[in-house]
């Protein structure tokens, strides 16, 4: 029951990300050169709109659907792991024009050669496991 | 309505629709963040015989899989059902830039010139597709989170280090957009 819930959020997901044009790789140049609103108001609106849902949800101690108090969890602090990652995540969010999400949603829109991307990224988040040993956490 | 929805949405509907999902996706008893996915899947793959990292019980992650394949039948309906005859109305500035860079095309939600099933076999889409596809794998679980996770779930909770990663998204993305894009342009 859950897992159809899931997937009818996610289909919800795919149809936002899609009409407001979130997943258009043209957008996010568009963004990354600064030259329109469009993205950081994306952005933007739902940070401040889920900052007050996360604020809420703690202050009224809000339980979830399966009768369990909804937790927050702080992030451990570093700057390595954040910084690092952030960037070699934005190089290759900059170059496909899409973040995880995208990528999937960009499939159901017909675009073949993002099936490509979703695989090389599977593959980067294994390779990540496979020598995150080696790397500043 | 059909005709209404088919419209581009704004931004601030976008930005509402996200907090949306936010919510229901802590509500229902998960959370908000897409990269994780891709760990879960690793898992489910079997990648945890070989690699510590990845043995987890995927059973109670499974949640995180059906919600990506949610989005991608979302992006299906939308584009199928819901599509918008015209162009997206991006900036002239962006589409001169990009004119530069060589793209004409500016149909759709991606340049046929790179991402067109057409290209599939061209160096230059085979860098982009599998190089970037890579890098947003490699970087998301590196920095543990990507723009649903830290954007937006992480600001959200004002966690710093999702800020110290969002700032991190937009030295890579800057990086990439003004000094690497044209290299990989002319592959």
């Amino acid at each position: 029951m859950k897992l159809i819930k899931f997937l009818l959020l996610g289909i919800f997901f795919g149809i936002v990300m899609t009409k407001s044009e979130v997943v258009s790789w043209f957008r996010i140049q568009e963004m990354f050169r600064f030259q329109a609103f469009h993205m950081y108001g994306v952005i933007g609106t739902a940070v401040v709109l889920g900052a007050i849902i996360v604020f809420l949800i703690k202050k009224t101690k809000l339980k979830n659907n399966e009768g369990h108090p909804i937790e927050f969890h702080d992030k451990a602090f570093s700057i390595y792991r954040y910084l690092f990652g952030g960037i070699i995540f934005g190089l290759g969010w900059a170059l496909t024009g899409a973040c995880p999400g995208p990528i999937f949603v960009l499939i159901g829109n017909g675009y073949v050669v993002f099936i490509l991307v979703a695989l090389s990224a599977i593959l980067g988040t294994f390779t990540y496991g496979l020598i995150r040993d080696k790397l500043p956490h | 309505m059909i005709e209404l929805i088919s419209q581009p949405w704004p931004w601030y509907v976008a930005g509402a629709g996200i907090a949306l999902v936010l919510f229901l996706a802590n509500w229902l008893g998960g959370e908000f963040g897409v990269s994780g996915a891709l760990g879960t899947m690793c898992s489910m793959c079997g990648a945890g015989k070989k690699v510590p990292f990845f043995n987890v019980n995927w059973r109670n992650q499974l949640w995180n899989v059906v919600f990506v394949f949610g989005a991608l039948i979302g992006g299906f309906v939308a584009g199928t059902w819901l599509s918008s005859p015209n162009d997206i109305q991006l900036s002239a500035a962006t589409v001169q830039d990009l004119g530069n860079l060589g793209i004409t095309d500016f149909t759709g939600l991606a340049p046929a010139e790179v991402f067109g099933l057409d290209q599939i076999f061209t160096l230059r889409t085979l860098v982009f597709a599998i190089l970037g596809g890579f890098l947003v794998g490699f970087g998301t679980r590196y920095a543990g989170g990507c723009t649903s996770g830290h954007a937006i779930s992480g600001l959200s909770n004002l966690q710093l280090p999702s800020l110290i990663a969002v700032i991190g998204f937009f030295i890579g993305g800057l990086a990439m957009t003004h000094l690497l894009l044209p290299f990989f342009m002319n592959l």
